[in-house]
């Protein structure tokens, strides 16, 4: 197939005909680099929502108090309402076929850590090893903490990643003691979080140990779960809202109190954000194939006029000997020389703009953008067959047609 | 070399046909140069286009260097043109971004012949027409005279067996087409059949033999006076 002859002669009537080179190129580069910029742009946007509400499981709910504020049954209005332990059995039995992970919580805030000469301030956090779950968190080193820790009100703590970078260092954390507010506490794990630089600030510790250690009696701050999986995004509504509905009977609030039990779900936005994701994609992926039809669409044109206005010069070309053969072959190569040079350009200039520019769009919502390589790959084969297509036709024609009828073209 | 029997052609026009040629017969021998005489619409065109393969016939026989012409499809009419046949056309047909030496070239290049022997082919012939010093022009460059004159190398470069000139000075003036008729008449003198079609009385006693054509039929077909004396 390779005949150096031949594409002696291609790149002559290409070099030849520069207009009409440079015109079909162009069409190609700019399809695809309209394609890559849009592409990467959407995939930019997509980054940001995905980032946006990550870091915590999508099913997840968490469950608040606050003072209420509005009298009910003789009692005024606010009133602080206090979760105890008594809260979490009577969730846990009210609701155990819905609820799959579940921890309640004790947060200290500016709780001062030291290790030999490094300190710094933290949040501690008190938690069942379900809160692990809940967070998504990501077990770097050692363990999280465990059902025995908790049993045992075991002095432990599972520090963020950044807790370990400002201690520690590059230094081994595991099995080392950290002293927070005056008290020893011995390291068991590291974690990573995808929530981000905040969450990876935290310490956990068991909840039996920050009661009794933060709580004068069985108090708790706040509780979180993640419910079954398998209940839909309007059944888990259901659940947290029959849950809000039970919590407000059992402290006396007044049912239309939104103060006092606050329950947030998280599928509430899940269901928000997963709506607009599929909008979003439905458009990057309406975007991507408009543009690669406008631009196949330009291709043919192209190729239909290119060989139109070469009419002739095939028509000389047949009189001298040239076989329909060589006559579709000669067209077809340089369609698909053409196309695929241009269509690289046009790659390469895009994904070169979105490397540029990329990171300073971030404060318009575009985080990241870029293309797959294989997308864009893809996308230059799908315009090089057509190019390929759109030259065939009309090349098969022209060389079909009697030479005496392309030389009276004019 | 040339031998047609009952030729018949015609097209179709509307839900009419139009019959351009009927039932003529001719034969050329090797070595000749005869031309065909015509007014506009006698059919002598259609006989050139069948005679070269540029287009088909109805009915009758033609044979081309005693090989019967019947069913030929594209591949093999391009391959018997650039073996067979040379062609200079009234329009030239230059293709118009390549230079002279390029337009020469090209049956060759169908032929597969490598670039550099084509080339060298190519200039010995653009030699020949007397064009050496023009042979990097583009068509664009030259005169009409030198036009049809790097045709006419284009149509020998091959060694065909026959030239086919379409009204190769239809298109030039007196002194200019004097020179290319000359032309014609050496490439004959080293025994090139030629096969030219004019309307032009003079150009035609140019040649050895005129075959009068009127619509569709030949009328007559007779030698020259210049042939007579010889």
């Amino acid at each position: 197939m390779f005949d150096l002859d031949r594409w002696i002669e291609i790149f002559q009537t290409l070099n030849k005909n520069k207009l009409r080179t440079i015109l079909s190129g162009f069409t190609i580069a700019f399809a695809i680099l309209l394609f890559t910029l849009l592409f990467g742009i959407g995939n930019g946007l997509k980054n940001t929502f995905e980032k946006q509400f990550a870091g915590d499981a999508a099913n997840s709910v968490y469950i608040y108090s606050g003072r209420t504020t509005k009298p009910f049954k003789g009692l005024q209005s606010g009133r602080q309402i206090q979760y105890r332990n008594d809260d979490m059995k009577f969730m846990n039995s009210k609701f155990e076929n819905e609820i799959q992970y579940f921890s309640p919580n004790i947060q200290r805030g500016n709780v001062q850590a030291i290790y030999k000469g490094e300190q710094n301030r933290y949040t501690v956090r008190g938690v069942y090893p379900d809160y692990q779950p809940l967070e998504e968190a990501v077990i770097e080193e050692g363990r999280f903490l465990s059902v025995l820790d908790v049993k045992n009100k075991a002095k432990v703590i599972a520090i963020g990643r950044l807790v370990k970078k400002d201690l520690f260092g590059e230094l081994n954390a595991v099995g080392k003691n950290i002293s927070l507010d005056g008290f020893s506490y011995k390291v068991v794990g590291v974690f990573s979080d995808p929530g981000g630089d905040n969450d990876e600030r935290y310490i956990y510790t068991p909840f039996t140990t920050a009661q009794g250690m933060y709580k004068p009696n069985d108090e708790l701050d706040y509780i979180g779960l993640t419910f079954n999986p398998d209940l839909s995004v309007d059944e888990s509504l259901s659940f947290s809202n029959l849950l809000t509905k039970m919590l407000k009977e059992k402290h006396s609030v007044d049912p239309r109190d939104q103060g006092a039990i606050r329950v947030r779900n998280y599928a509430e936005g899940t269901k928000n954000v997963e709506q607009f994701m599929f909008v979003l994609n439905f458009i990057i992926i309406f975007i991507g194939i408009g543009t690669l039809v406008a631009g196949i669409i330009g291709i043919s044109n192209i190729m239909v006029y290119i060989v139109k206005e070469r009419t002739k010069e095939l028509g000389i070309r047949k009189a001298l000997g040239a076989t329909p053969k060589s006559i579709v072959g000669m067209i077809m190569m340089e369609s698909i020389f053409v196309t695929a040079i241009a269509g690289y350009t046009g790659l390469l200039i895009g994904v070169g703009t979105l490397k540029a520019i990329g990171s300073s769009l971030e404060k318009y919502w575009i985080i990241n953008p870029s293309v797959e390589t294989s997308t864009v790959i893809g996308a230059t084969i799908i315009l090089i067959i057509a190019g390929t297509i759109a030259g065939y036709i009309p090349a098969k024609r022209a060389a079909g047609i009697k030479p005496i009828e392309a030389l009276n073209d004019e | 070399m040339i031998k047609i029997e009952k030729l018949h052609k015609s097209y179709p026009i509307g839900k009419d046909s139009l019959h351009v040629l009927k039932g003529l017969d001719l034969h050329i021998k090797e070595g000749e140069f005869v031309s065909i005489m015509g007014s506009s619409g006698s059919g002598k065109s259609t006989l050139l286009n069948i005679v070269g393969l540029l287009d088909t016939h109805d009915s009758g026989n033609y044979y081309l260097n005693g090989q019967l012409i019947e069913n030929l499809d594209e591949k093999k009419a391009a391959i018997l043109r650039n073996k067979f046949l040379g062609f200079v056309f009234q329009s030239f047909n230059l293709i118009n971004y390549k230079n002279a030496l390029e337009n020469v070239a090209l049956p060759l290049y169908y032929q597969g012949i490598g670039r550099k022997e084509r080339q060298d082919i190519a200039m010995k012939y653009l030699d020949k027409v007397g064009l050496t010093e023009w042979a990097h022009h583009l068509p664009s460059e030259l005169s009409g005279g030198q036009k049809q004159r790097v045709a006419i190398a284009r149509a020998l470069v091959t060694q065909p067996k026959v030239v086919l000139a379409d009204e190769p000075t239809g298109a030039l003036d007196s002194t200019t087409s004097n020179s290319v008729m000359e032309l014609l008449k050496e490439i004959n003198r080293e025994g090139m059949t030629v096969f030219v079609i004019t309307h032009e009385e003079d150009i035609a006693e140019e040649t050895d033999r005129i075959v009068r054509l009127k619509d569709g039929v030949i009328i007559s077909d007779e030698l020259t006076n210049k042939k007579v004396k010889a």
